[in-house]
């Protein structure tokens, strides 16, 4: 029987090497390529989502060989949303680079866009830790080929930040690999839990030290404090379909805690279980105030909004550190729906940027842009979903957390800084939509440069993914009921310990 | 030998962080090379030290060396290596670009800055 599960990996790293030679044919072909590659995997991921509906592992035995002695791959629930997220949001911003041509601007944007596309995918579905070191990788040796697409002096000024932490990032994620490997042997994620449960007492130490380096690799990754610093840089700088896709970047760090960790240290694993969690808790309420200052004091809309990635970021990183299955499965929901908003708005915010001309994205008063009307609208409603007001699935996102959170015991601290740093990014969002649309100056000669007119079909793809704002409300009961299986299959790891280590070699 | 291998691999993550926190692109690049040596010799380390014993198992040895951590050591040298010469042509860039090798990348007139202050103190 042909499996299904290994194909969101073959098809990116397949199709890299034949957009590599389709070059030779131009881009036209490249483009077309593509697009029908990125509309592919979004069919597969939805196959796949849906086989995932049933509570089953789907799991690929590369070479044949059984966990934990060879590598693996699983593909669960949580596994199968973050594909179909992916290649949903590969689409948006793969559209709005072709519609603006901002592919043109530098040699290999789409080679790069599908290697992305490979390291992102793989990462989603390694399921040991030394694979997903090795997508991890890939990925960002991808995605320091796609900021600096383009090109421009701080452009570089920040991918050298970017890259310099992360590979900060790659030698401590192989420490403690390394360490974990010198304790326990192997390297499997569900053996690994298996000998954690029964790790004796004068080793704990080490594992625990090791647990939290890969703490600190995935807090770069997911941009915790304090290790976001390069981040709104990074964002603000690099071309809007790259900052668009890198939306999902912070969440592989995300997803990276919830899978590693959440299984790692689950309840059976003793004096370590979820040691971590006061950790993610308290550094994920200090992001939240520190991103929701940014976004108050950012000069310009890029930065903003690179900012209200980070406040997102946050937001999961408390979800997660309330541990329970509700909080949980709000985390998931909140996690579609700031993926998909954030690379709207990168995108949005780069439609405005152009149609102001000289002054670009800063907030200083410059005359009406074109198309304002309807460009000021959709900013209007992106802002609205992405600070979490009514009637958007921001809203619906950061009640379901807020709610989950009444039972726990931080639940006024949690309350209080969700609460507040909401209302500072309203007060932000109002604030810069104001002075972009409103306080506009009458035209005058010779002072203006006026901007390019608006790029409609570039601008369907920010649609495109706004919509997915009204989508998550208007279907909230089956979303919900989803990521409500989630939760409960991300909790019960025993589960995936047992289906990762039974898996059976096919014979023929 | 356990003490050497320990002492070698302190010395290169030291030496490597102190080269890493530097001001400019040339000391950071080496800093990092070091520290991917110092983890290097850390995951091969991790395999247990042994001496005179077959790669995978043998019949008629009494051990085997563990063949993981070397497999492992091999993948990350390459992708250090990789990454490492990216990050040199990067480092070229930027200072083509930015007209100095800062990490920070200092605009010219902050380098006049420092320079006139410089030479007040003086």
């Amino acid at each position: 029987m042909m499996s299904l599960t290994a194909v969101p990996l073959l098809i990116p790293l397949v199709m890299s090497f034949i957009l590599l030679l389709a070059r030779m044919q131009g881009i036209q072909l490249q483009r077309v390529l593509n697009l029908i590659v990125v509309t592919l995997l979004i069919i597969v991921s939805s196959v796949l989502v849906n086989n995932s509906l049933t509570g089953e592992y789907q799991i690929y035995l590369l070479g044949n060989w059984q966990a934990p002695f060879g590598i693996v791959l699983v593909l669960d629930q949580l596994s199968a949303m973050m594909l179909l997220i992916t290649s949903i949001l590969a689409l948006g911003a793969l559209w709005y680079a072709i519609k603006t041509k901002i592919d043109e601007n530098g040699s290999h944007f789409h080679v790069l866009f599908q290697l992305q596309l490979f390291g992102l995918n793989g990462a989603f579905m390694a399921g040991d830790l030394f694979n997903l070191f090795v997508f991890f990788e890939v990925l960002l040796l991808a995605s320091y080929g796609l900021i600096l697409h383009g090109s421009g002096a701080q452009r570089t000024k920040a991918s050298l930040h970017y890259v310099i932490i992360n590979l900060i990032g790659s030698t401590l994620f192989l420490f403690a690999v390394g360490a974990l490997y010198g304790i326990l042997g192997t390297l499997n994620i569900a053996d690994l839990a298996n000998k954690i449960a029964i790790l004796p007492a004068e080793n704990q130490a080490v594992v625990a030290a090791a647990g939290l380096l890969l703490l600190v690799v995935f807090g770069i990754k997911a941009a915790m404090f304090p290790l976001y610093l390069w981040l709104p840089a990074a964002y603000a700088n690099t071309s809007a379909p790259v900052a668009a896709l890198f939306a999902i970047m912070t969440k592989v760090g995300i997803y990276s805690i919830i899978r590693v960790h959440g299984t790692l240290f689950n309840e059976d694993a003793g004096e370590l279980a979820f040691y971590y969690l006061p950790w993610i808790l308290a550094l994920g309420l200090i992001t939240l105030v520190l991103a929701s200052l940014g976004v108050m004091a950012a000069r310009g809309l890029r930065e903003q909004v690179a900012y209200l990635v980070l406040a997102s970021v946050a937001t999961l990183l408390i979800g997660i550190g309330l541990n329970s299955p509700a909080a949980l499965s709000a985390t998931f929901y909140y996690l579609i729906h700031s993926t998909l908003i954030a690379g709207a708005m990168f995108l949005l915010a780069d439609i405005i940027a152009k149609g102001r001309g000289a002054l670009e994205d800063k907030f200083i008063s410059a005359p009406s842009m074109p198309s304002a009307i309807l460009v000021g609208s959709i900013f209007i409603f992106a802002a609205i979903a992405m600070t979490g007001m009514p009637p958007f699935s921001g809203f619906l996102g950061k009640l379901l957390i807020l709610s989950a959170a009444l039972d726990h015991a931080w639940f006024g601290v949690v309350f209080a800084v969700i609460l507040i740093s909401s209302l500072l990014l309203i007060i932000a969002m109002a604030r810069s939509g104001s002075l972009l649309f409103y306080n506009t100056q009458t035209v005058t000669t010779e002072t203006t440069q006026t901007g390019k007119p608006l790029n409609k079909s570039a601008l369907m793809s920010v649609v495109g993914l706004l919509s997915a704002a009204v989508i998550l409300v208007v279907f909230a009961n089956p979303i919900t009921d989803y990521t409500q299986q989630i939760a409960q299959q991300q909790f019960n790891s025993s589960n995936y310990i047992q289906a990762v280590l039974s898996a059976t070699a096919i014979t023929e | 030998m356990e003490w050497l291998i320990a002492i070698t691999i302190g010395t290169l993550t030291t030496a490597g962080v102190y080269l890493t926190l530097r001001a400019r692109t040339f000391p950071v690049v080496v800093g990092l090379t070091l520290l991917a040596y110092a983890v290097n010799v850390f995951l091969f380390a991790m395999g247990r030290l042994t001496i005179g014993q077959p790669g995978v198992i043998d019949a008629e040895a009494l051990g085997y060396a563990d063949p993981l951590p070397q497999a492992l050591v091999l993948t990350a040298i390459v992708i250090a290596f990789a990454i490492t010469a990216f990050l040199i042509v990067l480092a070229l860039k930027s200072s083509g670009e930015l007209g100095n090798d800062h990490v920070d990348g200092l605009t010219v007139d902050s380098d006049e800055e420092v320079t006139r202050l410089k030479g007040t103190n003086s």
